[in-house]
């Protein structure tokens, strides 16, 4: 599968293998972290960034293909529709099908709320389902939620709010028990003890996984559990505004039917946004690892409704992307590889840096290893990689070890040919996360009253760097959360009248500000089609 | 030039680089998908396909995010099969091999045919795990069952009409929650927050100003 020059470029990996098995790179120190961040870090390209005229976050910075779609027109615009005969009619209307909306979902209906999840593809189509590596939880002897807090704290840049980061880790080892009380099967030591490894940037072997099947597997029961309560599933559906009633409370929204096109009105006494992440916007020309639904609806209807953004302006990127073969570019190679052992190399065979460096860290030196430094494995006539040095796990841990504790990876390349126990593995730096997003407290609760949110979807909790494993945790956690607020602040709220008020006001702001956009948000899905021979295809990556 | 491939998507031809993967492939030939495209990367189980390649008898299964085309493919895609999902409540259900015949007996209908196994894009025995079921072998069942990205192809080719990912769906719940061994460690972690344990390492360290808690961080222990 690899062309000569690769297996070239494998034989130095394989020549240097028995000297790294046995050596353990240096960590970097603080200043040359923040040093490598500035020069090759991509949230650092100023150029990448628009500054927000309008809305909430007037004067912030954001990724400029967010700048747009926050700046663009309604779907609504110009139609009428009546707000007052809704096809649905419930407490909590939970948007979003992923992780944080099923956790969300399922508190509120054991606090006695009827609540009702709205999904734009299938229930479950979410970033969760992809989220290999694991769930941090400090609950070994030698941790703590102390440990946990400094971790993090460190890896988000001490940008962390200290408020959602200190319940993060406190609520993580009852987050894993309650995952295993519904059935998630975690790898375990015969005696129960749980199976954890190191993820980058901790410092405790914090990271409980189910295989590399961690994300899904959670997802799988979460919503199974969704269906054994009978909460209602609206799939197939977007959410395109939401409504605030006169006071300002959220109070339900718009939908879409994604196959008809078809509007619909749903009333709720309180909301609660869990629509993920915007890896498809594909920002900076960067392949993404997230689900095709991944396109920051929830940051755009959130805004026009007057919900403040937290760090928008900070992405994580995957530093392990697959880079080869093409099928599979972009997809996520998991951490869990390097907390195995894997080392990070170049063409040379020298590891250029420690496996376990934080995420944002790790991607910038790959990129530094690939252009300024030019020691990449040339992939395509644009891009180069590094090695990830995967037979190193077995080398280690003993044979089987890979099959055992990453099959999910094993098979994404096996498929094309490449048996990783015996090749290394082509990667590159993946779109992977938003680390920012909508401003919640520590009850999930939005600048909007009666509108929470939980999971990708929200900002703080991560600083300006999430690490591995914080985010099956934060889905949970706070996904709770947001469902248990959410059904108290139904049952407390009388209904008000609906409206969107608020969208016209939104679209007044803009032309007052001397915006004039001929896009409508939100985007929905990405446009990876070419609609006729000849036009231009699409930039992003993706063929 | 480019290498091409012609496909068929439901009968309609087009020709398409024969690098790209059926979801790609459908993109590029201009369908916007909807259906049958979720998280691309294999784990989600919504784009399940089938194809032949023209002369040939065999009838593939695959996922379209995970398979390059070939020329003369035949493709239908299966983004949604009806499957029996029974509900339950799992803290009242119990582990035992009453569960599978209560709640999904048709697996007792299994006639060994093997269809569902021959046609799992992930490789895995499914008559194995369904047998593993009938005999409330129920954590085998789940640990041979773990790779399944319940994308339904299995019960598409299934002349019992099982539901093969929810029988399994039920049997790691179950081993999850009942045979797995508990972890004592987690219980007590648990426990000792609850009562507050960690709440002054907590506060200490959230009273302290950043340049502090940067030489905190800079200077942790490490665990090898």
């Amino acid at each position: 599968m690899y062309s000569e020059k690769m297996i070239d470029s494998v034989k130095k990996v394989e020549a240097t293998r028995p000297y790294r098995l046995h050596t353990e790179p240096k960590r970097m120190a603080a200043d040359e972290k923040s040093r490598l961040l500035t020069a090759f870090h991509p949230d650092y390209r100023e150029d990448q960034f628009a500054v927000l005229k309008v809305g909430p976050n007037k004067g912030d910075k954001v990724p400029k293909e967010l700048a747009a779609l926050l700046q663009a027109n309604s779907r609504l615009a110009g139609i009428d529709i009546d707000l007052e005969k809704p096809d649905y009619d419930v407490d909590v209307l939970v948007i979003g099908g992923g992780g944080a909306g099923a956790s969300a979902a399922i508190e509120a209906n054991k606090a006695g709320a009827d609540v009702m999840i709205v999904t734009k593809l299938r229930m479950g189509d979410s970033n969760t389902v992809m989220a290999e590596g694991g769930i941090q939880a400090a609950d070994r002897p030698d941790d703590s939620p102390a440990i946990h807090y400094l971790d993090a704290m460190g890896g988000g840049r001490f940008a962390n709010r200290p408020e959602l980061l200190r319940k993060l880790v406190v609520e993580g080892p009852s987050a894993v028990k309650w995952l295993n009380g519904l059935g998630v099967m975690f790898d375990k030591k015969p005696d129960g003890t749980m199976v954890t490894t190191h993820g980058g940037g901790t410092s405790r072997k914090r990271l409980h996984a189910a295989k590399d099947y961690t994300g899904a597997e959670i997802m799988r029961v979460l919503r199974d559990e969704v269906m054994n309560r009978h909460i209602p599933i609206v799939d197939f559906t977007s959410a395109i505004e939401l409504l605030l009633d006169e006071n300002g409370k959220a109070a339900g929204a718009v939908l879409m039917n994604m196959d008809t096109k078809q509007l619909l009105v749903a009333h709720a006494k309180a909301v609660v946004l869990a629509t993920g992440g915007a890896g498809r916007l594909h920002y900076q020309g960067f392949p993404t690892s997230n689900h095709y639904g991944a396109t920051a609806d929830g940051l755009v209807i959130a805004y026009r409704a007057g919900a403040k953004l937290l760090y928008a302006d900070t992405l994580q990127y995957h530093p392990t992307g697959a880079a080869f073969p093409e099928q599979i570019s972009g997809s996520l190679v998991t951490e869990k590889v390097r907390s195995l052992g894997a080392m990070l190399v170049n063409r040379e065979g020298r590891a250029f840096m420690h496996p376990l460096e934080t995420r944002d860290v790790a991607a910038a030196a790959i990129i530094r290893e690939c252009t300024a430094r030019g020691e990449g494995v040339p992939v395509s006539s644009s891009l180069s990689a590094v090695w990830l040095d995967t037979p190193m796990i077995d080398e280690l841990h003993g044979a089987g070890t890979s099959e055992k504790m990453i099959p999910a990876m094993m098979r994404m390349f096996g498929r094309y040919g490449i048996d990783i126990c015996r090749l290394p593995v082509l990667v590159y730096p993946t779109l992977h996360y938003q680390n920012g997003g909508i401003q919640i407290t520590a009850d999930a609760m939005t600048d909007v009253p009666n509108l929470f949110a939980a999971g990708e979807v929200t900002g703080g909790i991560h600083g300006r760097n999430r690490l591995m494993g914080n985010s099956l945790l934060d889905i949970i956690v706070f996904g709770r959360t947001a469902g248990r607020n959410a059904a108290a602040a139904g049952k407390m709220a009388k209904a008000g009248t609906p409206t969107l008020k608020h969208v016209k006001r939104f679209q007044r702001e803009m032309e007052g500000a001397g915006i004039h956009s001929d896009i409508f948000s939100p985007k929905l899905l990405p446009k990876y089609t070419r609609y006729y021979r000849g036009l231009k295809g699409t930039k992003n990556g993706s063929f | 030039m480019e290498k091409m491939a012609d496909i068929f998507v439901m009968g309609k031809k087009y020709k398409v680089p024969s690098r790209l993967t059926i979801m790609k492939a459908l993109e590029y030939a201009g369908y916007q998908l909807v259906h049958g495209c979720g998280c691309r990367n294999g784990f989600c189980g919504a784009c399940a396909t089938v194809y032949r390649i023209k002369g040939r008898q065999d009838l593939v299964f695959c996922l379209a995010c995970q398979t390059q085309v070939q020329n003369n493919m035949y493709i239908a895609m299966l983004p949604y099969f009806p499957l029996v999902k029974q509900t339950y409540d799992i803290n009242k259900i119990k582990p035992d091999k009453q569960v599978m015949m209560h709640l999904y007996p048709e697996i007792y209908k299994c006639i060994g045919c093997n269809a569902c196994t021959r046609s799992c894009p992930q490789g895995i025995n499914v008559r194995q795990y369904i047998a593993y079921a009938k005999n409330g072998e129920l954590k085998k069942c789940a640990e041979a069952s773990f790779d399944c990205v319940m994308c339904g192809i299995c019960s598409s080719r299934c002349p019992a009409g099982i539901s093969h990912p929810q029988v399994a769906l039920l049997a790691r719940r179950l081993t999850g929650k009942y045979l797995a061994p508990k972890s004592e460690q987690l219980e007590k972690r648990v426990r000792e927050i609850k009562n507050g344990d960690f709440d002054e390492s907590l506060n200490r360290l959230m009273a302290k100003p950043v340049s502090e808690l940067q030489k905190l961080y800079n200077n942790r222990d490490i665990e090898k």
